[in-house]
């Protein structure tokens, strides 16, 4: 493989002083480099695919680059601090920077055990980085002692380290980290590495401590850098109107009046959007409420989301299947040998991002067009350049782009729509560079949505209760964006079928925080408590039994029944509800308890309680963040969120007509509990979202009897379950 | 094009700007002062909470025209020497922000709630700050922090 990492590369390297220690992340040789001699670092680069994880200086500062975005998930501090804990640092002398985006020397194996990519996404950075980050970590510390070792030579065998020192017990000699910098030596050889030779957990200093995380301070001063932070001598602003109707083509009527406008340098046409180039970022905005088009027809005109259902329902309806998504045993025979059987519609409406950042990007394009530079949030993508190179018809070699914090990514920013109009506007304005910002309008009404879905569930039970067969068939636009989080892997049931039939509207859709996950899990998890509460069974009980060969499952089970005192009666007028699931492999149980305001319709979630198994957690306090953060996300989305779409016009624009979950809205309480594992680590961002469909709509029904089976539960849609 | 002289962070600032542009513009986009964001510029998400003569406002729907009186304009920025407000350290404490985008504006107006009343109810804290929107779903560390912040200040009166 052949990277040219010159212009990242040089100005990554030229900014430190002291040593460099590169680090083969494919078990590649180490390779130390002074930081003072640059001609050496370039001739060592073109020689080897290296990867510098870390830098040391004399006086003992290390510094750890981190691959993965940071958007508020907490991996620029969880994937350093592996790599710490293996080099025993001392982790007050660690600052950590974002790597520079190439993908071949800093991607992750998280989706592909054979190339590596630049993605924050689907939970997996520590997942992904966890054995690459040890394994660096520990060739560091033992370049370190190798160094020692022939400093005082002594054998390498007789040292030990401790926090940023190697130690010699014997002579009761102590060097630290930076006073090694100048006799840094390579080893010739570097073992490996294997899991076996990695640090006992048991002697874990930071993994699993609390971590307070890095990059917090800057965010409470106002001085964390966001890409729409980013300001550029020279720089211009440049907004689009993409309209309500996606994919529709514009024809813009007032060209001319608008190039005579304030401060306008451009207008610029795309097939979807009209751009506007601007001075400022007012005119630019000002010049935009002037726009007169005329959008023709799309794909999503004439679609009325509200009335899908009906069409879903036919669909699911059809005797033809649709994409098989597993078959396991025979759910056919299970319905014909079945005492009982039950099939429930399940829907879920369109929700939105809402990410607070707005998309936005900064993009200079070199006068000769050949070469760019990039600021930008994003969950990445791939070759970590963002779609630059195809939007500029230039190699990816010529994109430099400069990671910013993310404000907040949830899926949206795994798309790079963004970065895209923003080049192809630079490209225009060459060599001034050009900061793009969506509004919230724009970012709301040209969202990229989790898709609308119908869940046909079916089930039946033996003549001992037992549930003999389950099938779940998903109707909805966008493959796995419908259709994730459908498996059942912890439930005992012998039969099981599922399937995916395809709709299609023209609207767009994206993966929002856990995918499919929430309204296939609200179905899943919601058709037990009916089989349950029909049997006369208790919910936990019944997924007690359903997990007799899933005993790590089961754990989160009894361990969320028992912090919520499961067993004992809520007080007057409130009730608890339950749901389980897997995603990215962590294994969760959530328990939520609720009252509903009969008069108003409002449902009050009182505290939400959740157990998890995520293997080994490297920041406990970060996940149980993530669980707390997801768990209010997913009750804004049950609770109130809501995308409609008119004649393919989409209704809602902005915070007052998209209504997020607010202060007032939050539980006295939640409360996540980690069960100890010493598996390996698995993602958390979205374990917490998919759980509060089902456990509120199972409180719901031990509360009222009734059943809420369309999310959202908006006030109107619980009035109108209540009055049935 | 008009000039300005505004009061910000106890210093005076200038700018040309368009008349009736945005204060929240301003204070970013010709003055650099980044730490105010921009979410929803219609006052529905107080990402661009900052004080004005100590209240707190919105800035995304305040005209540049109206401040030019010597208004004490305050921004995250100059909220305190080196981040170490009580509110500020409270946050680092609870660990408050996930994203951090809509953090400022939080800061800005739970300073304003402590500053008008040093403690709160939970009750009190929801009212004022509901408001402030947060999407990565912080607001449970948010009251943490602000009652830990209210605990410091009374504390050392
Ligand atoms: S940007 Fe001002 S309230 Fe949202
Ligand atoms: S911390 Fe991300 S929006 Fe509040």
């Amino acid at each position: 493989m052949n990277v040219d990492r010159s212009i990242s590369r040089r100005k990554f390297l030229k900014s430190s002083s002291g040593a460099m220690l590169f680090i083969g992340a494919s078990g590649l040789l180490p390779m130390v480099v002074s930081c003072t001699n640059e001609k050496e670092i370039q001739k060592q680069l073109k020689k080897h695919q290296l990867t510098a994880w870390v830098q040391i200086s004399e006086d003992g500062h290390i510094t750890i680059y981190n691959p993965a975005a940071e958007m508020g998930q907490g991996s620029m501090t969880a994937l350093p601090v592996l790599f710490a804990e293996e080099m025993d640092a001392d982790w007050s002398m660690v600052s950590v920077e974002f790597s520079p985006q190439e993908a071949s020397v800093y991607g992750s194996i998280a989706w592909n055990p054979n190339t590596k990519v630049l993605i924050t996404a689907g939970s997996r950075a520590t997942k992904g980085y966890y054995p690459v980050m040890r394994k660096a970590g520990a060739q560091a510390r033992y370049a370190l002692m190798h160094t020692a070792a022939m400093h005082w030579a002594v054998p390498r065998t007789e040292l030990a380290t401790d926090q940023g020192f190697v130690i010699h017990e014997k002579e009761g000699e102590k060097i630290s980290y930076g006073a090694l910098v100048p006799f840094l030596e390579i080893p010739e050889n570097i073992p490996d590495f294997t899991e076996e030779q990695l640090k006992d957990p048991e002697k874990y200093r930071l993994v699993g401590k609390h971590m307070p995380r890095v990059e917090i301070p800057s965010k409470v001063d106002g001085s964390a850098k966001f890409a729409i932070d980013i300001r550029l001598p020279n720089m211009v602003y440049g907004v689009l109107e993409r309209g309500n109707l996606h994919g529709a083509k514009p024809t813009l009527q007032n060209k001319a009046d608008i190039l005579v406008l304030d401060g306008v340098l451009k207008v610029v046409p795309f097939n979807y959007a009209v751009g506007i180039v601007a001075s400022t970022l007012e005119q630019a905005l000002a010049a935009k409420k002037q726009l007169k088009i005329d959008w023709s027809d799309a794909p999503p005109t004439g679609f009325n989301s509200q009335e899908a259902y009906i069409d879903y329902g036919k669909i699911a309806s059809k005797s033809a299947k649709g994409k098989i998504i597993f078959d396991i045993g025979n759910v056919q025979k299970a319905w014909k040998s079945a005492s009982k059987t039950y099939s429930i519609d399940f829907k879920n409406d369109y929700v939105y991002h809402a990410q607070m950042e707005p998309l936005n990007s900064v993009v200079k394009v070199a006068e000769d067009l050949q070469s760019a530079e990039v600021w930008v949030g994003s969950q990445q993508g791939g070759d970590g350049k963002v779609g630059v190179p195809q939007a500029l018809g230039i190699p990816a070699n010529k994109v430099n782009v400069h990671l910013q914090y993310l404000g907040g990514g949830f899926g949206r920013r795994s798309m790079t729509d963004f970065v895209t109009e923003c080049a192809l506007l630079a490209k225009e304005m060459a060599p001034l560079p050009v900061k793009l910002i969506w509004t919230r309008e724009d970012d709301v009404t040209y969202g990229a949505y989790r898709p609308l879905t119908l869940q046909r569930l079916k089930a039946s039970t033996d003549q001992k209760g037992r549930i003999s067969g389950f099938s779940h068939c998903v109707v909805g636009d966008g493959g796995n964006l419908a259709a994730s989080g459908i498996w059942n892997d912890y439930y005992d049931i012998p039969n099981q079928f599922a399937e995916w039939r395809e709709t299609s509207h023209g609207i767009r859709l994206k993966h929002w925080r856990s995918v499919g996950h929430a309204p296939n899990k609200f179905a899943i998890e919601c058709m037990l408590d009916e089989i349950a509460m029909d049997h006369g069974v208790d919910p936990v009980a019944l997924r007690r039994k359903l997990m007799v060969k899933a005993p790590r499952a089961l754990a989160t089970l009894e361990k969320a029944a028992e912090i919520s005192k499961w067993d004992e009666t809520s007080i007057e007028g409130r009730a608890k509800g339950v749901a389980f699931l897997q995603r990215s492999g962590t294994l969760s149980t959530g328990i939520c308890e609720i009252s509903v305001n009969r008069q108003t319709g409002k449902i009050k979630v009182h505290h939400f309680w959740s157990a998890l198994d995520a293997g080994v957690v490297v920041q406990p306090d970060n996940v149980k963040a993530q669980m707390e953060g997801g768990i209010l996300m997913g009750m804004g989305s049950v609770l109130k969120e809501q995308i409609t779409i008119v004649d393919g016009r989409i209704q809602q624009s902005n915070y007052h007509d998209y209504q997020l979950l607010r202060m007032e809205d939050i539980p006295e309480s939640v409360e996540t509990v980690i069960i100890e594992s010493t598996e390996s680590p698995q993602g958390v961002g979205e374990s917490g979202t998919p759980l509060v469909a089902g456990a509120i709509a199972n409180a719901f029904f031990s509360l009222t009897g009734k059943r809420l089976r369309h999310l959202p539960f908006t006030p109107d849609r619980v009035l109108e379950v209540l009055n049935s | 094009m008009a000039k300005y002289r505004l009061n910000i962070n106890t210093k005076k600032l200038d700018v040309e700007v368009d008349e009736g542009t945005s204060l929240l513009w301003v204070l970013r986009e010709h003055l650099g002062l980044t730490g105010t964001k921009f979410g929803c510029g219609i006052s529905q998400c107080g990402a661009c909470t900052i004080h004005v003569d100590g209240q707190p406002m919105r800035s995304c729907l305040l005209p540049v025209d109206d401040f030019v009186n010597g208004q004490k304009i305050t921004t995250i920025e100059g909220l305190s020497e080196g981040g170490n407000h009580p509110v500020q350290k409270a946050w680092i404490e609870a660990q408050a922000p996930q994203c951090g985008y809509c953090q400022s504006g939080q800061i800005m107006q739970a300073v304003a709630l402590l500053e008008e009343n040093p403690n709160p109810t939970r009750e009190e804290i929801k009212v004022y700050m509901n408001g402030n929107l947060c999407r990565c779903g912080t607001y449970m560390r948010i009251l943490d922090a602000i009652e830990l912040a209210s605990k410091n200040i009374t504390e050392s009166v």
